[in-house]
């Protein structure tokens, strides 16, 4: 690419759902307290986009949908060495789905210049894996998912896609969006002196009127799926416990599989 | 978008190197159930080059059609060539529920083909229902990395789309009786090369020797209290012994003690096999997630107050490096009498 | 009066306690048995700006404030005694005096590597006769031409054997006492110059701890600190900075026993019931929380007044003092709750008693500290 590449990254901010427990009392999640921190895979797309830059030379744009608390994501990536970050963030968004969120996104990225769009391949709360194909589509560019590896040569782009069982190099021109999956990479810390500069430079942030997106598209309204009811999961009923010397647990076990004909 | 208009389940029939998924015939599956309750149709959609024995397939395990489109262009998968196709003919026949292994094609296919048709879409459901009130399709999913599960409608919207792991649901017992080329429609697609942007160099297949965990009927998993790559020996000895293979949960893959693709749970695999040993593995929700459903669990664990302790059927409080060895030597002792 | 850490301060604190958990904690305990220096580490920690983090941009740092460099070594401690001292020492003790004190010519040639990583710093004030009693200086420096000539031998020096830039303190005119001692760069690879023993530790085992040897070493004059016979002000101004940093490491180390002893105390179970609900248990847990808050306050204060340009030394001694206590008292008391599993090396507790002991010792004994508060209080 002669020109310098524009690279954009979509990142969301999460709750650490590692961290989430469920409270024993009432069977409901526990999420005060729980650390927010940046998509993992979207943090694998982030430090591949990084990677580019400082082979390729590139300007590195994150972007982000959220409420105004994800601005700290964004600050995250900015300390990691983005160049610029933008957050939409909109009241007109609440309750938003995957393909709602997807207009928005697509929205926010017909405003940029882009030669690759980096995303996730899924959220760790939401798990769908489906905001980046929707954005590809709307943008009416092709996609390639769970990317394992990029490289750039000339004006083509060569990309090692996953599969359960291998895996498939494929070639193709930008603009292109990729998703990434956690074996592309090993994302870097924030850097101390980005953390100091990042707070001196501005996040933009957007809302619903920076986007021509149609109003039916977005929110409540623009979301085909709703959630009619959540629950804790019923964890199986508990079994037997047997708390004894190994020669005689197992012996207890071998007649369990024996019983029930599994041996 | 008049939601009358839509009618039909569809099932989309993914297939490999011209081999059927398993996960699409238990799709046809849980799809007659689902085709039954509202009285309609039920449709394989089949994209390939020359796989007419698949039609045939597809029809003995349940669909009552199968719509089959055949290209050299459809013969390997690829986003555009199998989207295009896909939202061309659900945009022309308009069925009201349209099921897709949540597999690498279907979660890279199933988002882009709802995101262009405007409709919903709910991912890795692992319960499928119709609502007796509105005959609305209610998808139920886990959320929150597991932690929570949540029962998804799109009332307004058609398809109604939903992506479903392997593994979830069972396959019909095969009737060829079902077969008949009436019931197939096959056609060429409106498809160009220069429609497909991507190019594909090359395809790399992983050595024959990583099993598909997901086919085994034993599953013989360690978790982070293995402890080293080493300890991954006995387990393997034990799988061997009921005939079964060797799982992990994620730890076991971070440390690199074992193969990814023998991760079980939210980020692996999800799994269903007759006799699931989790050994030295804490349960997690993200890793139950993978494997809950087994048939009988057994856990072997230091720790009592485990949460794997308290799904398992049984559950053997001790170290596993005394109460492994002692397995073995016991079934081989039973096996041979 | 904010107490609260601002929004550089709090990625700085994330940022390093992500890293301390992923890099530094798992081969914690391997390097304190193997005494091996972590050097891949410390590599890592350049890579990301660690190394200069209260030094100036220009001169290779990452332009960040001191609160901040000691959230960073209390981070590490909290996980690894030696990391913690590893990064003060190089920071506080070396690099800060060069900011401080050094010429235009030396930030160029030598405080801009080391803040930015690509070298390791150290502090050469003490000597086998000059402990406690750092003024009785044995070491000297005789100007010839166009260089120093540096005679003599010191001891304990952290990060000897593996710094490049040496911060050495030698006499120039035996006839001044205190004003006749004076402050030099030593560049590892100047002629005369060579690491001695190896100390084998305690604690901090796998900080390397060394004699640097001087014999008729070549020191280039434009190698002199400030001027002739003003090295022990140098010093003392430095041992003040160091001192906090001391101080964040043994608030860390406190703070890694504590965390360890709870989540140990929640899963052990004696008499049927986790240890955590013993209430004798539970009040020893209590008193170790408040000595841990008390010293964490009297630790940031001193960076504070350090970063807003108010008077420190007296706030350093009383952090260090205290901290260094606390840091014995938390981790003798985490081992004494981990019961016989915590005199064992399958678990922290045991390393961070014994990493915690040379707090109260090294960069000024306690003894010297109560002098420098008594000095001023009773003043």
């Amino acid at each position: 690419m002669n020109k310098v590449m524009n690279i954009v990254v979509c990142i969301k901010q999460v709750p650490d759902t590692n961290e989430v427990k469920i409270d024993p009392k009432t069977g409901t999640l526990i999420r005060e307290g729980v650390p927010s921190i940046i998509n993992p895979d979207d943090k694998n797309a982030l430090e591949e986009a990084l990677v580019l830059k400082e082979k390729h030379g590139a300007n590195v744009t994150v972007i982000s949908m959220g409420p105004p608390q994800a601005e700290k994501a964004l600050r995250e990536a900015l300390a990691m060495g983005a160049d610029e970050a933008i957050l939409i963030s909109d009241r007109a968004f609440a309750g938003s789905d995957t393909l709602a969120t997807s207009h928005v996104l697509a929205g926010v990225l017909r405003k940029l210049d882009y030669d690759i769009i980096f995303a996730g391949r899924q959220a760790i709360d939401g798990d769908t894996a489906q905001v980046g194909p929707g954005i590809a589509v709307h943008l009416d560019i092709p996609q390639i998912t769970y990317v394992e590896k990029v490289e750039v040569n000339g004006d083509t782009l060569t990309v090692r896609k996953a599969w359960e069982d291998g895996y498939e190099i494929i070639e193709v021109k930008p603009p292109v969006l990729l998703t990434a999956i956690k074996e592309l990479n090993e994302p870097r810390y924030m850097n101390v002196k980005n953390i100091f500069e990042t707070f001196k430079k501005e996040v933009k942030i957007w809302s619903a009127k920076d986007i021509d997106v149609d109003k039916d598209l977005l929110g409540l309204a623009g979301s085909p799926t709703q959630v009619k009811k959540s629950m804790t999961k019923e964890l199986k009923g508990q079994g037997e416990i047997v708390n004894k010397p190994a020669k005689e647990a197992a012996s207890y076990a071998v007649s369990k599989l024996k019983e029930n004909h599994f041996i | 978008m008049n939601i009358a208009d839509y009618k039909g389940v569809w099932v989309f029939a993914e297939q490999r190197q011209g081999e059927l998924q398993k996960v699409a015939l238990e799709l046809l599956g849980k799809g007659r159930e689902i085709a039954n309750k509202l009285e309609v149709e039920l449709t394989a959609v089949l994209l390939g080059s020359k796989v007419d024995d698949l039609a045939n397939k597809l029809l003995a395990f349940g669909a009552d059609k199968v719509i089959y489109a055949d290209s050299e262009l459809l013969k390997n998968y690829s986003t555009d060539g199998y989207s295009k196709v896909i939202i061309d003919l659900v945009t022309e026949k308009k069925p009201e529920v349209f099921f897709i292994g949540a597999s690498f094609i279907g979660r890279d296919l199933g988002p882009r083909v709802a995101s262009k048709l405007g409709t919903g879409l709910t991912a890795d459901c692992t319960a499928l229902d119709i609502d007796p009130e509105n005959n609305n399709l209610l998808m139920t999913r886990p959320a929150f990395g597991g932690n929570l599960m949540a029962t998804i409608v799109c009332a307004k919207h058609r398809p109604q789309m939903s992506t479903v792991r392997p593994g979830v649901f069972e396959k019909l017992a095969k009737d060829e009786t079902k077969i008949s080329s009436e019931k197939i429609e096959k056609f060429v697609p409106v498809l160009q090369a220069s429609d497909i942007r991507t190019k594909t160099l090359e395809i790399v297949k992983h050595a024959k020797d990583i099993v598909d965990i997901g086919e085994a009927d034993i599953v013989v998993s360690g978790g982070r209290g293995i402890g080293n790559k080493e300890g991954f020996k006995v387990l393997q000895e034990l799988a061997d012994v009921l005939d079964g293979t060797i799982a992990g949960s994620r730890a076991s893959i971070e440390y690199g003690w074992i193969d990814k693709a023998l991760q079980v749970g939210q980020t692996g695999k999800t799994v269903r096999p007759v006799v699931y040993i989790a050994v030295g593995i804490s349960g997690a929700i993200q890793h139950l997630a993978g494997m809950q459903d087994s048939d009988y669990i057994i856990a072997i664990n230091k720790d009592e107050g485990a949460a794997i302790m308290k799904v398992a059927d049984l559950a053997l409080v001790g170290d596993y490096t005394k109460i492994v060895p002692e397995l073995i030597a016991q079934i081989k002792a039973y096996k041979l009498l | 009066m904010d107490f609260i850490l601002s929004k550089e301060q709090q990625f700085v604190k994330e940022m390093v306690r992500e890293f301390a958990l992923k890099e530094v904690k798992p081969i914690a305990a391997e390097i304190d048995q193997t005494e091996r220096f972590p050097m891949e580490n410390v590599k890592k920690m350049a890579k990301i700006g660690m190394m200069g983090i209260p030094i100036p941009v220009e001169y290779g740092g990452a332009g960040g404030d001191n609160l901040s460099y000691i959230l960073a070594v209390e981070e590490l401690s909290k996980v690894c005694g030696t990391t913690g001292v590893i990064l003060s020492a190089h920071t506080s003790l070396c690099a800060a005096v060069i900011h401080q004190f050094g010429t235009e010519q030396q930030k160029q040639k030598y405080l801009i590597p080391l803040a930015k990583g690509d070298t390791l710093g150290a502090f050469g004030l003490t000597e086998p006769n000059a402990g406690t009693d750092a003024a009785g200086q044995q070491s000297i420096a005789v100007l010839n031409g166009d260089h120093y000539v540096l005679n003599g031998t010191k001891i304990f020096i952290t990060n000897g054997g593996v710094a490049d830039t040496f911060i050495v303190f030698a006499m120039t005119d035996r006839s001044k006492g205190t004003k006749g001692i004076s402050c030099f760069i030593v560049d590892k690879n100047f002629k005369g110059f060579s690491i001695g023993k190896h100390e084998d530790k305690l604690g901090i085992r796998a900080s390397s701890t060394t004699e640097l040897i001087f014999e008729d070493c070549i020191v280039p004059k434009e190698n002199l600190v400030g001027q002739e016979g003003r090295g022990f002000g140098i010093a003392m101004k430095t041992l003040d900075g160091g001192r906090i940093g001391v101080a964040a490491q043994a608030l860390g180390i406190a703070e890694g026993a504590l965390e360890e002893a709870v989540n140990y105390m929640k899963e052990r179970k004696q008499f049927n019931k986790p240890l955590s609900a013993f209430q004798g248990l539970q009040w020893m847990v209590a008193e170790m929380d408040v000595k841990i808050e008390a010293a964490r306050y009297l630790v940031y204060l001193a960076a504070y007044n350090k970063d807003h340009n108010l008077s420190y030394s007296l706030e350093a001694a009383r952090a260090k003092l205290f901290a260094a206590e606390v840091a014995m008292e938390v981790t003798t008391k985490a081992v004494q709750l981990f019961g016989g599993y915590g005199y064992t090396k399958d678990y922290p507790v045991e390393r961070m008693m014994r990493d915690a002991k040379i707090t109260e010792i090294y960069e000024g004994t306690s003894q010297v500290q109560k002098m420098v508060i008594a000095g001023s209080v009773l003043k």
